[in-house]
């Protein structure tokens, strides 16, 4: 698969995305941000980072950026969309995803390995393959919080893609580095094309690395293209 | 300013005439301490590096270490404590900030920041409550930059004592990665090539922010808050993606970064450097505030900023790119032949300058030298045997102490992972240990300290503090390369605190030497004292090793599997019993004393041998050197890791050595390794001239580590409450 990696000023896992990509097997290039097309590539990788700084709300101003205009229309389209990070933060300001992501309930930045559970159920994103996996986190602001309704309509639907755990997969208190609401860690849109996650899977891809969980994450889309 | 009478003099006499106020503010942060080394040259000159690149081409802004295959290493260490004692959040974070600066000018790719931090106590003295509000902010500021401008923060250390309450230490560390064929220069020339300012505007910010690092913080310090700059991690970012974009194109001649001392530092040293002239019209460059006289121009610390020379009509591709990272990019000057820095401002001449005396001139400032009286006596002193609570307790107690307590409540707020290239951080190696990309070398890194050691033996300190780190880094089977040394210092004009920078630095000069990790770079800070007095003596050190094999780099905690325990190295004989100087008389018995053990060349140098080889047959399944706190402190850090537990015979102590000397002395050269094939231990240990005594194994079954001599059982206890103690003592004070 083809894979367009979103590159704002400040983004800072661009290269780890483009290189944890290639090592699962697929093809990957960079895009500016200030480029507005996207239509020669299969899917759309918006990246970790701190986007133009965060100074205002984190992804705010990236949500805005012209590369966006096209990251929709993909995701539109029903390309595989996956935001990672700051890239769910960005997903999340520009619309395609429900929610929003606040600061941890710790106030502290945490960088730390977290084990995580698939749930949702999605034919672009067949995550449930890849059963319980252990990759990092790392963010200040990670912890996703939204309206009743929404959550109702997210866990209803299938929709949470992830949930932090332990590393039995049962959800317990101090599972939840951040304090999300439901130990929510990923969720899809409603057409389960567009994925947002704080974990980041292009850290883990290599037994040396700690883990190498997040490369099968990111081979899922393979299983996907070959059927 | 901070200009003697003398030094006044010698300016009027070298420009024939007296400067005028931007002159003079130039003069005075260049002739600062902190720009001109002047009380330190003298004791650096130790240095078989930094001898010889003032004898040859000059001192760059960090040295380059040739790794194999065409890869140069470039490492730094810099220290930002005053501005982190008045400004804990912008004066740490800019700490960072500068020393990333200062490994990109040399056209490399930062790879890798690590940091040493030294804080006041946290409970009981008086001002616990600011040192705890040090250390957040410190600690948040330091993840802030890191986090954000994209290099993880992979290890460093965390220390505390009284004599750091109201100047707390902050010592930053990078390590960047480099061709050698494409090293940057700092040295301008070619006339007629166009001097480009990149990066950031220039603000107000920072103003004399060289010479305030030069002086004492008192009372008034706090006024200072001014002098320090503000960090911008994101322009950081830009500037490093905009500066090797750059640099690849071959449009830049030389680079430098715009650190202490701004404009002025950057403009006359690479003139000085290039031997040429430069002319800049301050008119040209970007200015947050239009009324921005000369004079604030030229001694702002605004920070992410660089000044470069582009070869004539290249200077387009330069400006583009540093535009499209969205840096401010602008021809600000010309090469000249004059000789001489000019400076403009509103089309007159604000200073006209020679820029080698400014940049290189600076007087020396000789300092006297002065043993004090308590140390003659220091080697009479004999450990207190018998007078401690029981083993468990004392380790327990040390366990809990903040100095050697987990930092996990520190790092767990830095982004260790980030490039994804990082083996092994904080916590999981006794050096961090990162696999560049491109490479196919792993980098380990080690950055220790410990003042305690050098304040009650400065010679003797400064070697161990080379020799621990050097270990270190050994441990996780790498082949340590080269050092950087962050000196701290109280005020230079008190003959006892330059007789302990003289004696350390000559011992981590030594060291370095004997250990063939030659000091390639390095930063002196002085003054670090407050109406309290001064610190304690700390030069850290920051060790750079290489490893062929980075997915092999050897862990600290064992691994949970039943396995051989083995104690390399040999006991030194020594009459303080290894506790002189040590955790355990300062922390446990409160009687403070002593000397360090002494380090051992030979032995240390055999040593690091032993360890690469047993890491490149894949015999260690864990590795752990003796330091802070001790053998057992040592063993419970390896047991707590993974939670196993291990029955230890230590038949091999000395039989003179009393139970708290083989528990608690710090003795140097010692290393624990867990180890699935003892006898091949055992051979390359004695194929290295190195001891290697069984001591015990893992067990996964049991819970407890058992410390046994001679069919007495020195110490007994369960893992578990051990953890506690390690891991839950700093998270108790910050509590949300």
């Amino acid at each position: 698969m083809k894979f367009a990696v979103v590159r704002f000023p400040g983004s800072n896992c661009d290269e780890d995305a483009l290189q944890g990509l290639r090592d699962a097997g697929h093809v990957a290039e960079y895009a500016w941000h200030e480029n507005s097309d996207l239509s020669s590539f299969d899917a759309v990788w918006v990246p970790g980072g701190f986007s133009y700084g965060d100074y205002l709300r984190c992804g705010a101003i990236a949500a805005r950026s012209p590369v966006m205009e096209s990251v929709r229309a993909a995701a539109a389209a029903g390309a595989p969309v996956i935001g990672v990070c700051n890239g769910f933060q960005i997903l999340c300001e520009s619309g395609l995803l429900p929610g929003a992501l606040v600061r941890n309930s710790a106030t502290k930045f945490v960088c730390k390995d977290v084990w995580l559970r698939p749930e949702g159920v999605s034919e672009v994103w067949p995550v449930r393959a890849v059963g319980l996996i252990r990759i990092p986190i790392a963010h200040g602001e990670g912890r996703f919080v939204a309206h009743e309704e929404e959550l109702r309509r997210l866990e209803g639907e299938g929709r949470v893609a992830f949930r932090y755990v332990d590393s039995h997969g049962e959800r317990t208190p101090v599972s939840n580095p951040n304090g999300s609401v439901h130990d929510i860690a990923g969720i899809f849109n409603e057409g389960r094309n567009v994925l947002g996650m704080m974990p980041h899977p292009e850290r883990a891809t290599r037994p040396s690395l700690g883990s190498k969980d997040g490369l099968g994450l990111l081979r899922v889309l393979n299983q996907v293209q070959r059927t | 300013m901070g200009l003697t009478d003398e030094e006044y003099s010698l300016i009027v006499q070298g420009l024939g005439r007296e400067p005028n106020l931007v002159e003079l503010g130039m003069y005075a942060v260049m002739w600062s301490e902190h720009c001109s080394y002047k009380s330190s040259r003298n004791v650096l000159s130790y240095f078989g590096e930094y001898r010889k690149a003032l004898e040859g081409e000059g001192l760059e802004n960090a040295g380059v270490v040739d790794i194999g295959d065409g890869w140069g290493v470039v490492l730094k260490v810099e220290s930002h404590n005053h501005p982190s004692a008045v400004e804990p959040y912008q004066g740490a974070a800019t700490g960072v900030g500068g020393i990333i600066r200062d490994i990109l000018s040399m056209g490399a790719r930062p790879v890798a920041l690590l940091n040493s931090l030294r804080f006041g106590p946290l409970q009981g003295a008086l001002e616990s409550e600011r040192n705890r509000h040090l250390v957040e902010h410190v600690v948040e500021a330091i993840g802030g930059y890191g986090n954000c401008i994209g290099i993880p923060t992979v290890g460093g250390e965390v220390d505390f004592h009284p004599c750091y309450s109201g100047n707390p230490l902050v010592n930053a560390m990078c390590v960047g990665v480099v061709r050698l064929d494409s090293v940057a220069t700092a040295a301008a020339s070619g006339v007629g090539n166009p001097v480009l300012y990149l990066g950031s505007a220039t603000g107000k910010d920072g103003i004399h922010g060289a010479t305030f690092a030069s002086d004492v913080l008192d009372e008034d310090s706090e006024q200072r808050r001014p002098n320090v700059q503000i960090g911008d991690p994101f322009a950081g970012k830009q500037l490093i993606e905009a500066t090797l974009e750059a640099l690849a194109t071959g449009a830049v001649q030389s680079i430098q970064d715009m650190g202490a001392a701004g404009l002025t530092c950057s403009t006359t040293e690479m003139a000085a450097k290039g031997g040429v002239g430069m002319d800049v019209d301050l008119d040209k460059v970007p200015f947050r505030d239009q009324d921005t006289t000369a004079y604030e121009a030229m001694l702002s610390e605004s920070q992410e900023r660089m000044l470069a020379v582009a070869h004539r009509g290249r200077e387009g591709e330069v400006l583009s790119l540093f535009r499209k990272w969205g840096a401010c990019a602008e021809v600000v000057g010309e090469v000249t032949d004059t000789g001489r820095v000019r400076i403009f401002r509103h089309g007159r001449l604000e200073a006209d300058l020679d820029p080698l005396p400014l940049a290189e001139d600076c007087p020396l400032a000789p300092r006297r030298a002065k043993e004090p009286e308590w140390f003659a006596a220091s080697a009479a002193w004999r450990p207190p045997i018998g007078t401690g609570p029981s083993a468990e307790e004392a380790l327990a107690l040390l366990l809990m102490n903040p100095g050697v307590g987990s930092k996990r409540w520190v790092y767990e707020q830095y982004d260790r992972q980030v490039m994804a290239q990082t083996i092994a951080a904080s916590g999981a190696a006794e050096a961090a240990v990162v696999a560049p990309r491109g490479t196919g070398l792993g980098l380990a890194i080690s950055l220790d300290g410990n003042s305690r050691w050098v304040a009650a033996d400065p010679y003797v300190g400064g070697t161990l503090a080379v020799a621990e780190a050097v270990r270190n880094v050994a441990c996780t089977g790498a082949r340590p390369l080269a050092a950087t040394d962050g000196l701290n210092y109280g005020d230079p004009r008190d003959p006892e605190v330059y007789w302990a920078f003289e004696r350390s630095v000559r011992g981590v000069a030594d060291a370095a030497e004997a250990l063939g990790t030659p000091v390639v770079s390095g930063n002196v800070s002085f003054y670090n004292e407050t109406e309290e007095g001064a610190i304690r003596p700390t030069p850290m050190i920051g060790i750079v090793g290489v490893l062929q094999n980075p997915a092999e780099a050897v862990g600290s905690s064992w691994a949970a599997q039943d396995a051989s325990l083995m104690l390399l190295g040999t006991w030194p004989e020594d009459e303080g019993q290894g506790l002189g100087a040590s955790r355990y008389v300062e922390a446990i018995l409160a009687k403070p004393g002593g000397r360090p053990c002494p380090t051992q060349w030979d032995a240390e140098r055999r040593l690091v041998t032993a360890l690469v080889e047993m890491a490149e047959a894949r015999c260690l399944m864990a590795s752990k050197d003796v330091s802070d706190g001790g053998l057992v402190v040592a063993l419970a850090e390896c047991a707590i890791g993974n939670m196993v537990g291990a029955r230890i015979v230590l038949d091999c102590a000395p039989g003179a050595y009393c139970a708290e000397s083989v528990l608690f002395g710090e003795f140097p050269g010692l290393v624990v390794v867990q180890t699935a094939d003892p006898a091949q231990v055992s051979e390359i240990a004695h194929r290295a001239g190195v001891g290697a005594a069984a001591i015990g194994a893992t067990e996964t079954s049991g819970s407890r580590l058992e410390v046994v001599r001679d069919g007495e059982t020195l110490l007994d206890s369960p893992v578990e409450p051990l953890r506690t103690a390690y891991e839950g003592t700093i998270p108790a004070f910050f509590l949300p």
